[in-house]
């Protein structure tokens, strides 16, 4: 199994914090999930209310690894200094890193995300790119002290589900080493089944989970599926045929016609 | 002196961040801070002064995806 810097996930779902219709149906959420990372964010934080320290009790008590995000951040400088920002308040040198290129699409700037990529790997960072099934840009991340790629499936929050799954198979098959993440897009559990079944070694959702009218129903319905995809590519797949081949056997078959 | 506190005009007496941060309430909280876009870590705080205009930027954590 391949492992994130060194470290081997006990489950290969990586479950998103945001847009819960509570803290207890996130908690809960998180339960039913099995979930083994906790994707999480910084924001302003008031004096008066301070409601980030309660959110952050509420985390810790989930007893899942931290992973902090730079969600929208839309230049290398401003990642960065977020990613710095979050390795102090989490105490963890894990961060995925997202820089943002385009309001609409959410699609990463893939050429400030290397550039970030590189100088917080300097910086001792273990870097989680959130990028795009293209080839190159994966190298180029893997030549910047990446150790793990993290392509769209869609664009954030869209459900969409796999868009491109020739391009993440090729990645697959590109980087046959190196511990592969599909983040974003996801709408349901199928989706999810179909990248283990890809060979992909983790998913990271939020959305699918979070809006869903039962969101502990629905991280019970991906976990589920995380663990079929992933059992149905260790049993060896048949391959696909174009043609028909009956399953029942013809010999001995009775002449009735 | 007056400093711009997560993108507001704000009235500070503290000459130092680490005396900004007991003066606006976050006295023992886990936020990390930036000034003038800069990360500038916990414990660099007691000795970076603060001027007249500075951007502070004061972050704590928060539900992500």
């Amino acid at each position: 199994m391949r492992s994130f810097y060194g470290e081997t996930l006990a489950n290969p779902l990586m479950l998103g914090t945001a847009q819960y219709p509570s803290p207890a149906i996130m908690a809960e959420a998180f339960r039913a999930s099995g979930a083994a990372v906790a994707t999480v964010s910084l924001r302003r934080e008031s004096g008066a209310d301070r409601a980030g320290q309660g959110f952050w009790a509420l985390i810790r008590d989930l007893g899942v690894r931290i992973l902090p995000n730079t969600a929208g951040c839309h230049s290398a400088k401003e990642a960065i200094t977020t990613a710095q920002m979050a390795r102090e308040v989490f105490q963890t040198d894990w961060i995925k890193l997202e820089v943002i290129g385009h309001a609409d699409t959410l699609q990463p700037d893939v050429f400030a995300l290397v550039e970030a990529a590189a100088a917080l790997t300097a910086e001792g960072f273990k870097v989680f790119p959130y990028t795009t099934e293209d080839l190159i840009v994966g190298e180029r991340l893997l030549d910047a002290g990446c150790e793990v790629l993290m392509p769209w499936g869609a664009p954030i929050g869209s459900g969409l589900g796999l868009n491109n799954e020739y391009g993440l198979r090729s990645m697959r098959a590109h980087f046959p080493d190196t511990p592969l993440v599909v983040d974003a897009g996801i709408g349901l559990p199928s989706h999810a089944a179909r990248a283990m079944e890809l060979g992909f070694d983790a998913v990271l959702l939020n959305t699918a989970v979070a809006k869903a009218g039962d969101p502990a129903a629905m991280a019970a319905a991906f976990a589920r599926a995380i663990e079929a995809g992933r059992l149905g590519l260790s049993a060896d797949p048949m391959e696909p045929r174009d043609m028909a081949a009956p399953s029942t056997p013809l010999i001995g078959k009775a002449f009735l016609a | 002196m007056k400093i711009v506190l997560n993108g507001e005009a704000t009235e500070l007496e503290a000459a130092t961040l680490d005396a900004a941060l007991v003066e606006l309430g976050f006295t023992e909280a886990k936020v990390a801070t930036a000034v003038n876009e800069a990360f500038v870590a916990a414990p660099a705080r007691a000795g970076f002064a603060l001027s007249e205009g500075d951007r502070l930027e004061i972050l704590a954590p928060m539900q992500g995806g």
